[in-house]
């Protein structure tokens, strides 16, 4: 049986009928943590489909397993959905993460367990459909159910008494730009009568949305400004602490960076092409700007969530600075960072919440001398940090790579000073993570560490962990069975036609970079065609030698 | 020999730190031990046929590749190893120095805890450190580079419940991360420029483009330099080295003498088809290398602890292969790293032995007079000593010999006979800190005590001696263990001593220059190395050796090393007491020196409480609490006030309902009476 055409659907909306099942259930024992578990274990199941299937799949333009059928016939909405490699792995990241935040909420979620996995999984749904859907108001619908389950899950279950601040907060930082962004797609509505993305992204590239160029921009940054609050981009994070610090696990493993760097990927991208090259060096600078001052700051904190929250932060600017240098390796380091950081990022935060069960605190002074008494809580922790500061041979050191390869080769102004300023990074994220670890677990034992006998990491939570560890391997060392999917989408996003091409100086710098070797025979037919039209390679020049193949 | 089986010289020590990783804790000390020796002896075998094979066929040139690493449109990466004549030397050194390490490690850690974590940490080191030397990329290369990086993290902090060991180490890493940073940025230009990151990739088409020089290929070498004295330990980014101390001695002597910190000085060497066409590069890494030298030299004359006057000395031999790279004498820098392996990892190991002997004593104040109680030791050390201190036929002079007639012949204007100067009064050095050592701890009265015991320097105590005084010491954990006074160490770690000490003094005999009556085997090995890629514009020309030149040069050389000798003997021998006398006399410039010349407090004032207060204050205090949080605070504030504004306004009130009505319908009319004839305007 050819699932291809509802395997989408089925993905979205297992988790919402096992919400609808947990809320009829009684809670008794561990009666929802399990029936968590099983959703969630289903729905990821279910989204493993998609990379065995992709390459067979029918694809429609570049996106493969849609489903597109009419809904509301005025206005018109569609409920179109699907998935290209970036929306793919987000929707298989998503599903991979699920039933481990469940791991973690095993024992840390004593009460109201019905509330927290009901909502656990409402989020898991919008989440999903914020990664499938093509239809603008169906994308929207999706992305304001986002907003709910997590500011119930925060003022509801946090951990501090400031929970209920920290999920107004969240709220009105999330909500307010949506607001705006609900306003630009009802404008692009009124300009084209679609919601339809293809549809309009045909629309942005022979510039047909509108002549109005001042609105256009306005529309443009509503969107961006909505998107970017949800990374969060640096200067919007007001609410990334207070949220990350008052969260519980399986919340703050979802909380920040992937829906809103793809919707920025996404939408922002192909809706307003020319706009988004345009703000892009005010994009580079604010993502380099993000990497140095989130590192410094978490250099500072000795709370662990509030460290972690500054380190998030620094994370997602490098993922902010590579999608926006317009370059194939800045697009694809990004897009991989994206993934890796999801699993990273989670596990660092799975890792905080299993010590937080045991001492109860998240301050560094009271913790200290934990190494010999936690073993495998050490290694562990040891190999997430690893991680997380970009060691090769480990996941993100080939995203933060091409991130920084591709600021290098940007066109962008000042773009080599923002290149080395964001590189700083690196050592600054050495600086803080080491120093996390010494004061955690090397040196004598802190007040609370003392207290408390040791119990070293179950049997749940290696579980929980072992996945995550295996990947950061896998995907460190074997990239390219990503990137093969990614790529496309890095290649299709830098060679979109902007007018800012056509500037004289722009297109000598375009064509210093080709006759330099960075495009070689590798690089698609398909790809070399879209140059050729864009005048990015004049046909006479013959593509420079293979130097790179030489084996 | 089937090139795959290349393959197996990382790869079997990763196998190795993979058991003994996760099992090691479970499994006896002698399978731990079994499992590391063999899965470092494996590979050395390895390096042992590459070479048989080499010198059967004569040229070598070996590759293979695996799947790409990182692909992407227009850029990719694979896994590919290569063997030329500077990776094999580089190989022999790594494996064979590496494995007898491992044995003596056998023995030195034999009573500690974490026995499985430190022998799991070495072979991860040995496959970091193969696939750094056997990289074809810049990028494969710089896998190791981190890799070497964090294994040396972790052993510095092997004593992890120690503050100053745990320190070191996050001090070790960070430092080196400083380096890297410039490494990934030439690694950024590269891939601008080149598009590859491959090294044959990136020299052939330098060879190809003849009108490459200098601008941003000097940009790319001076990031490679930055990342190369990181992990060399060249100023200003050294003060890691002396700090890395901390770790079990035989992790000095391996990582911190022998393989890791030549890392640098190898990255040089590789790259020199860049560093060629970049000759203000080239001068900027003489004369760091110039500077470090005597630098770490000054330092070393005056510390106490045994294992920091070799940390300095490390350093400064260091220096010596940067001022033999700056002068583009490429052989000479390798054949310096080959010698110094030998030698300096044999110093450690005896000093290893030494501590041993201690039970953990590190200071040479209350050592002395241990020539009779731990001969082996003394003999095999002294060949170390003679070797460094530059006296023929040891080892150390050929190699630092040729560096310093090279500087002196570099044709750079007087650049050159500065560089030899410096490295010259750096030679009267070593040979006086080398000298001082070697009389302060064998010869002159026994100052140590026997009861005396550090079991909290770390080092490890001993049980099997022959020692006759017996006492008992309480570790850290409680634990009591038997400790011994004086005694030599077992043949375990007697046997690596005895090879490296012959290797100390036959070593050097590769490279006796034409002027000696030798044949300088190890540069012409190396030729087809450093020769392909054009002339090294700086090097020397073949009608300037002069025979006579080089044989005085190492004339006074030998002089001067007898010189350092000499006020060594006269100090710590005949006249004990008359150093610290001196040093009372000029008790400002001692402190100053004493004192690694406040550079480590410099660093931390400027670059750790410098940045943090800055950050505390201004990004954190004054950025995110006022900035980004009152920015948030102000919004919400506005909305909270307007709301209030609205509130008031729908009072209920009819007579307010109706004066807004009133007041409303005043606006109106007056827009249509007035507002017309202003718009007409």
């Amino acid at each position: 049986m050819n699932f291809d055409h509802s395997i989408l659907s089925l993905i979205v909306f297992c988790p919402l009928v096992g919400a609808v099942v947990l809320a009829l259930l009684p809670d008794r024992g561990k009666t929802m943590a399990f029936g968590a578990l099983t959703v969630t274990v289903l729905t990821f199941l279910l989204t493993l489909h998609l990379p065995s299937h992709y390459a067979a799949a029918e694809s429609v333009g570049s996106f493969r397993f849609v489903q597109d059928s009419a809904w509301i016939p005025a206005p018109a909405i569609r409920y179109h959905l699907g998935v290209d490699g970036l929306g793919m792995w987000l929707v298989v990241l998503t599903g991979f993460l699920a039933p481990l935040g469940v791991l973690a909420s095993w024992n840390a979620i004593a009460e109201r367990r019905k509330t927290f996995y009901v909502l656990f999984l409402l989020q898991q749904v919008a989440m999903l459909g914020i990664f499938v859907a093509l239809d603008l108001f169906l994308y929207y619908a999706f992305w304001e159910l986002s907003l709910v389950p997590m500011t119930i899950l925060i003022a509801t279950f946090g951990r501090t008494k400031a929970r209920r601040t920290a999920a107004i907060k969240y709220f009105v930082y999330a909500f307010v730009p949506s607001a705006l962004l609900l306003v630009g797609i009802l404008w692009l509505y009124a300009k084209t009568g679609t919601f339809d993305l293809p549809r309009l992204t045909g629309l942005a590239a022979a510039h047909h949305i509108s002549g109005n160029t001042a609105a256009l921009w306005l529309c443009s940054l509503a969107f961006l400004l909505a998107f970017a609050v949800k990374v969060p981009v640096f200067p919007l994070h007001g609410w990334l602490r207070d949220s990350i610090a008052e969260a519980p696990t399986a919340a703050v493993m979802v909380l920040a960076g992937k829906t809103g760097l793809y919707s920025i990927l996404r939408f922002s991208f192909a809706i307003f092409p020319e706009q988004s090259h345009r703000i892009a060096p005010l994009m580079i600078a604010l993502g380099a700007l993000g990497i140095v001052y989130g590192s410094l700051i978490a250099i500072t904190r000795k709370d662990l969530k509030e460290l972690a929250a500054y380190s998030t932060l620094g994370h997602l600017s490098f993922i902010t600075l590579g999608i926006f240098t317009f370059t194939i390796a800045g697009l694809d380091g990004g897009i991989y960072q994206i993934l890796n950081h999801g699993i990273s990022g989670g596990a660092l935060f799975l890792l905080l919440g299993f010590l937080y069960e045991r001492y109860g605190t998240y301050d560094m002074r009271d913790l200290g001398g934990l190494a010999a008494r936690l073993p495998w809580m050490i290694t562990l922790y040891v190999i997430t940090t690893l991680s997380l500061i970009g060691l090769p041979i480990l996941n993100s050191f080939v995203g933060e790579f091409l991130v920084l390869a591709g600021t290098m080769q940007s066109t962008s102004e000042h773009h080599v000073f923002w290149t080395v300023f964001a590189t700083t990074g690196v050592i600054l994220s050495a600086a803080y993570m080491l120093w996390m670890i010494q004061r955690v677990f090397y040196g004598h034992l802190g007040v609370v560490s003392q207290e408390i006998a040791p119990h070293d990491l179950n049997g749940r939570e290696q579980l929980a962990l072992w996945p995550m560890v295996a990947l950061m391997l896998l995907m460190g060392v074997a990239s390219p069975y990503w990137m093969h999917t990614l790529d496309a989408n890095a290649v299709k996003i830098a060679t979109v036609p902007s007018p800012a091409e056509q500037h004289p100086h722009e297109r000598v710098e375009i064509r210093t970079t080709a006759s330099t070797g960075f495009v070689d025979p590798q690089l698609s037919q398909e790809a070399l065609r879209a140059l050729a039209t864009t005048g990015k390679i004049k046909s006479s020049q013959p593509a420079p030698a293979p130097e790179g193949r030489l084996y | 020999m089937p090139s795959s089986l290349l393959w197996f010289i990382p790869l079997l020590p990763l196998l190795g730190f993979l058991i003994n990783g996760t099992l090691g804790r479970k499994l006896p000390r002698a399978a731990v031990a079994g499992i590391a020796l063999l899965f470092t002896a494996i590979p050395a075998l390895l390096v042992g046929w590459l070479w048989m094979t080499m010198l059967r066929t004569g040229d070598l040139i070996m590759q293979v590749v695996s799947r790409p690493w990182i692909e992407i449109t227009g850029f990719h990466v694979d896994f590919a190893l290569t063997v030329d004549h500077l990776t094999l030397i580089m190989l022999a050194v790594v494996t064979g120095v590496g494995f007898l390490i491992h044995l003596y490690s056998v023995g030195y850690m034999a009573h500690e805890d974490g026995y499985w974590r430190f022998f799991a940490y070495l072979n991860l080191f040995m496959f970091f450190m193969s696939v750094l030397v056997l990289a074809e990329s810049f990028l494969l290369l710089f896998v190791g580079w981190e890799g070497v990086g964090l294994a040396s993290y972790l052993l510095i902090g092997f004593y992890y419940k120690k503050t100053s060991a745990a320190d070191a180490g996050k001090k070790a890493f960070i430092v080196n991360r400083i380096g890297d940073f410039g490494f990934l940025l030439a690694m950024f230009l590269l891939i601008q420029h080149f598009g590859t990151l491959s090294f044959r990739a990136v020299f052939a088409q330098i060879a190809a483009q003849p009108e490459l020089h200098a601008g941003w290929l000097t940009a790319i070498a001076l990031l490679l330099v930055v990342g190369a004295a990181g992990k060399s330990a060249q100023i200003p980014l050294y003060v890691w080295l002396p700090d890395a101390m901390e770790g079990p001695t035989p992790v000095s002597a391996l990582i911190h003498a022998a393989t890791m910190v030549t890392a640098g000085v190898y990255l040089v060497a590789r790259c020199h088809a860049i560093f060629d066409r970049a000759p203000a590069a080239l001068a900027v890494v003489a004369i760091i290398g110039a500077l470090t030298a005597i630098y770490a030299a000054s330092m070393g004359m005056v510390q106490h602890d045994i294992k920091r006057v070799l940390a300095y000395s490390t350093i400064s031999q260091l220096g010596y292969m940067f001022l033999g790279c700056g002068v583009a004498a490429y052989s000479a820098a390798v054949f310096h790293l080959v010698t110094h392996a030998f030698f300096k990892a044999l110093l450690f190991l005896a000093a290893g032995s030494v501590i041993h002997a201690l039970s953990g004593e590190q200071d040479m104040r209350v050592m002395g007079g241990l020539r009779k109680r731990i001969p082996v030791t003394f003999w095999t050390m002294t060949m170390g000593v003679f070797a460094i201190a530059g006296i023929p036929p040891w080892a150390g002079f050929f190699s630092k010999d040729e560096i310093l007639y090279r500087a002196f012949s570099y044709s750079n204007g007087p650049l050159g006979k500065l560089l030899w100067i410096v490295g010259l009064v750096t030679a009267g050095m070593t040979s006086f800190y080398m000298f001082r050592l070697w009389f302060k701890t064998f010869f002159g009265a026994e100052r140590f005590n026997e009861q005396h015991s550090l079991a909290e320097h770390g080092a490890p105590v001993h049980a099997s001696s022959s020692s006759t005084q017996t006492l008992e010491a309480e570790h850290d954990d409680g634990q009591t263990t038997q400790h011994h006074g004086v005694h030599e160490s077992p043949w375990l770690m007697l046997l690596p001593l005895v090879v490296l000490a012959v290797l100390s003094v036959v070593g050097g005999w590769f490279g006796i220059p034409a002027a000696l009556g030798g044949h300088n085997e190890i540069e012409h090995f190396l030729d087809p190395v450093f020769a392909v890629a054009g002339h090294p514009e700086n090097a020397l020309n073949a009608d300037q050796v002069s025979h006579t030149l080089e044989l005085s040069l190492a004339v006074i050389s030998v002089a001067t090393a007898c010189v350092g000798f000499f006020f060594a003997w006269l100090f710590y021998y005949r006249k004990p007491g008359s150093a610290s006398a001196l040093a009372t006399k000029a008790a400002p410039l001692y402190a100053l020196v004493a004192n690694k010349f406040y550079i480590d407090e410099i660093y931390n004032a400027f670059f750790v409480s410098g940045l943090l207060g800055f950050t505390r204050v201004f990004l954190y205090g004054v950025g995110d609490r006022l900035g980004v949080d009152g920015a948030g605070r102000f919004a919400s504030w506005m909305a909270l006030d307007l709301g209030e504004m609205m509130r008031r306004m729908q009072s209920g009130n009819l007579r307010s309902y109706a004066g807004w009505l009133a007041l409303g319908a005043a606006v109106v009319m007056g827009f249509m009476i007035f507002g017309r004839g202003i718009w007409m305007h």
